[in-house]
């Protein structure tokens, strides 16, 4: 009976070695995900969405429609082909189709947004490894390939609903409508800007703060970007680093460059300068993890934006300036290494 | 000097899960039938065996013992008879010489426990004779030998004695009762700590979290100019001992050296109780207090435990498991606790805590792509760059993972706890860790 009763004993417990988990620690996991912080973008862009449908009518609703339906397809699709698991459930794809849509006109063609999602997920997320190995921000790139291929309807800007003709943005009768080289433009895009920037007058700030003006749909109104900034501070999903040195140098670069006081808020307000430093130059892939390469970062985004608004060839500089710097940034990590506790000297 | 709300950079807040034991007074556990003692639970030059298989011995007998420095010697902590002296696991992880013994119930005391005399006659030498013969070793979880850390050489000027009460481990409260319970003993050890290295300064600092503990090592050292308590915001790894040093002194102990560099030592909590008890009754280190918990668990409890009673032993007296079977049974706690194969390994003098995690709990997540999101910067106490040593160590690129100074790593485990994509990260780090150094011994 006694061994009988110890037999089953070390049988139970034979059993229970074989159950327990064996793991290296710690043992505990914090509540942070991939998803929650995709989540939390989304959450955060949800104001502007709502505020591009209101702004330009149900076809941003339509193009924002298109582009995320045609990222998540791509994704889908490719990663297929790679034989990778399939990887919607990040909800990355999602932020990549609502960014390339809000880079778009809103009478952009529907076919426009599918083609800057083929770019940005095809090309520069999944050949390069797919989440967290893409080199530039998907989006970015995606309008930067469209604004090459298709400058013309990259550029037809529309005014707010419901008068719904071709327009120039603020930015671009500052470049063309004001200064004394109006007929210095080198682009096609630069070119239709300019005449019909010509003879424009600017809108009032408080239309730029709250977004009735023209301008691709996601970046007019500064407010609504603002809240969802806000969101994303309040939910330590972005670091205030690279956005404050973005626009702080900015506006100090602005002023550096002679831009006349007037406008200054026009800048600072106008293109895609607050969609920019608040939810593209805080991409987490494409921009560094050292606490002093996120300064680095943002004071050569401010630089580079403020030069090609005053000095370049385009009214707006500001995916470029991010784009420039996501492919400077593992130099930027490189020397920017944080000093280790208790470092010593050699 | 401030004394309030001290911290340090950097760090993690962990939800720190000490409802489950933190109010309930020490209970002394059952006596164990055997015990199992390593001759190797410490830091050092393992022990070689005083007594062989059939010999009688008493409690608080010295059963092994080395001729090294950086070592402490081991005591029965039960009357009986030894049954075997042969190779098992402990909880470390390694596998060790154990003297097994059997009880025989009495408890009988060894003729040399017996109080040391007056702290007031004990020399500096004398103390730290004491404490080495009472095999005390830093009870906190590196398990040092304290005799050695008491023996500075002599170029290194120590002015100031931490007691590192901030028991940071989630779950863990044995460290807390004993301050809240024993502060006296604490204050009392803290004392001779300070006699021992000839220094007029001693500050022992507790997390905020356990204002219990304030208070009675606080009515406790009512009167000792030389002493005071400072208060340690709530934050994950406040124990490690060069953030305490640094949340209290302000100082920075260098890369690579050590806290009398800075002239400082620390010492933990509990080690400070055994510390006046191997002074006041001449108790060699055979018990400790160990915090039993977790929601496998019963009745989580905070017990009394002598040193080689098997984890079974106490998981019975704590109600069994909540399931027919665990998860997870880990030594230690959640952030840096070793996860067991066997319930049959004995505690040791480090052992704070039995912690089983239920199946649900120790369910591990699925591994995500790193998104560079950089909270493990963040939360790293040694500023270092976690996502970059992993992914070297993954491609088994261990030079670059040196560059990377992997080997400041105190593996505190907060920058796995917080990455997102739920990246092995210092899990990584420590195999990197491993590599570099036997790369740097074949040398």
């Amino acid at each position: 009976m006694d061994s009988k009763a110890m037999d089953t004993s070390k049988a139970k417990e034979v059993a229970l070695e074989n159950m327990l988990l064996v793991t290296s620690s710690p043992h505990i996991r914090s509540n942070e995900s991939v998803q929650r912080i995709m989540l939390d973008v989304i959450i955060a862009l949800a104001p502007a969405i709502i505020g591009s449908v209101y702004f330009f009518g149900l076809n941003a609703l339509k193009l924002i429609l298109i582009s995320v339906a045609s990222s998540m397809v791509f994704e889908a699709i490719i990663q297929k082909i790679f034989n990778r698991p399939i990887t919607l459930d990040d909800f990355s794809a999602i932020i990549t189709g609502i960014l390339i849509a809000f880079n778009l006109p809103a009478d952009a063609p529907w076919w426009l947004p599918v083609a800057g999602s083929a770019f940005a997920i095809i090309v520069v997320k999944q050949f390069f490894g797919g989440l967290g190995a893409n080199f530039m921000n998907p989006a970015l790139a995606a309008r930067a390939f469209l604004l090459s291929s298709w400058p013309s309807h990259m550029a037809s800007f529309t005014g707010t609903r419901p008068d719904v003709v071709a327009t120039a943005t603020p930015l671009a009768i500052m470049k063309y409508g004001m200064g004394p080289d109006t007929a210095a433009s080198a682009t096609v895009a630069a070119a239709t800007s300019a005449s019909e920037a010509a003879g424009a007058e600017l809108p009032t700030l408080w239309n730029m703060f709250i977004g009735s003006i023209p301008g691709a749909i996601g970046e007019t109104s500064t407010l609504l970007l603002l809240i969802g900034a806000a969101y994303l501070l309040i939910r330590k999903v972005i670091d205030w680093k690279i956005p404050v040195f973005y626009l702080g140098t900015t506006f100090i670069m602005l002023v550096l460059l002679g831009v006349e006081a007037e406008f200054l808020s026009y800048h600072m307000l106008g293109g895609g300068l607050i969609l920019g430093a608040f939810f593209m130059a805080t991409d987490y892939v494409t921009t560094p993890v050292t606490p002093v390469g996120r300064i680095i970062f943002g004071i050569g985004a401010g630089i580079l934006t403020a030069l090609i608004r005053v000095k370049g060839g385009y009214p707006e500089g500001v995916s470029y300036s991010i784009l420039l710097m996501n492919v400077a940034t593992p130099l930027i990590e490189k020397f920017t290494r944080p000093r280790v506790f208790g470092e010593v000297k050699n | 000097m401030k004394l309030e709300n001290l911290t340090f950079k950097g760090g993690v807040n962990v939800p720190h899960y000490k409802e489950l034991t933190e109010n309930l007074p020490i209970e002394k556990a059952k006596e164990p039938a055997i015990v199992k003692i390593p001759l190797h639970q410490h830091t050092g030059a393992p022990c070689e065996a005083m007594v062989k298989v059939g010999d009688s011995v008493k409690v608080g007998q010295k059963i092994g013992e080395s001729e090294a420095f950086v070592s402490a010697p081991v005591h029965s902590s039960v009357s009986g008879t030894v049954k075997e002296i042969m190779d098992m696991p402990i909880p470390t992880g390694l596998t060790v010489k154990c003297v097994v013994i059997e009880s025989d119930g009495k408890n009988e005391l060894h003729e040399l426990v017996r109080p040391k005399g007056k702290l007031e006659d004990l020399s500096s030498e004398e103390i730290i004779e004491i404490i080495r013969e009472a095999g005390i070793t830093g009870m906190g979880g590196a398990s040092f030998p304290t005799h050695v850390k008491l023996s500075p050489p002599s170029d290194k000027k120590i002015d100031t004695v931490l007691i590192n009460g901030a028991e940071c481990e989630p779950y863990l409260t044995a460290d807390h009762r004993v301050m809240a319970e024993e502060a006296e003993k604490v204050i009392f050890g803290l004392k001779a700590i300070m006699k021992a290295l000839g220094v007029d300064r001693g500050v022992i600092g507790v997390e905020k979290n356990k204002p219990d503990a304030i208070k009675a090592l606080k009515e406790a050292s009512q009167g000792e100019e030389n002493i005071s308590i400072a208060t340690l915001k709530v934050k994950y790894p406040q124990g490690d001992e060069k953030r305490l040093i640094n949340a209290i002194l302000g100082r920075v102990v260098p890369s690579g050296g050590l806290p009398m560099d800075v002239g400082a030592v620390v010492s933990n909590a509990s080690t400070t109780r055994a510390i006046a008890e191997a002074i006041l009754e001449g108790k060699p280190l055979i018990e400790r207090v160990t915090t039993v918990t977790g929601n496998g668990i019963k009745n989580p409890k905070n017990l009394l435990v002598k040193i080689g009673t098997p984890f079974k032993d106490l998981i019975e007296e704590c109600g069994g498991f909540t399931e027919d079977s665990p998860g997870k049974i880990i030594a230690g706690g959640p952030m840096m606790g070793i996860s067991q194969f066997s319930i049959d390994v004995p505690i040791i003098k480090g052992s704070g805590g039995i912690l089983v995690l239920s199946k649900e709990e120790a369910k591990p997540e699925p591994i995500q792509p790193c998104i560079r999101c950089g909270k493990c910067l963040e939360v790293c106490p040694v500023k270092l760059q976690p996502l970059y040593i992993s992914s070297y160590t993954l491609k088994k690129n261990f030079d670059k993972a040196e560059e990377y100074n992997a080997l400041d790593c105190v593996e505190c485990g907060a920058c796995s706890y917080i990455c997102p994509a739920k990246r092995p990260l210092v899990e990584s780090i420590r195999l990197a860790k491993r590599e570099i150094l036997a790369k740097r011994k074949a040398k």
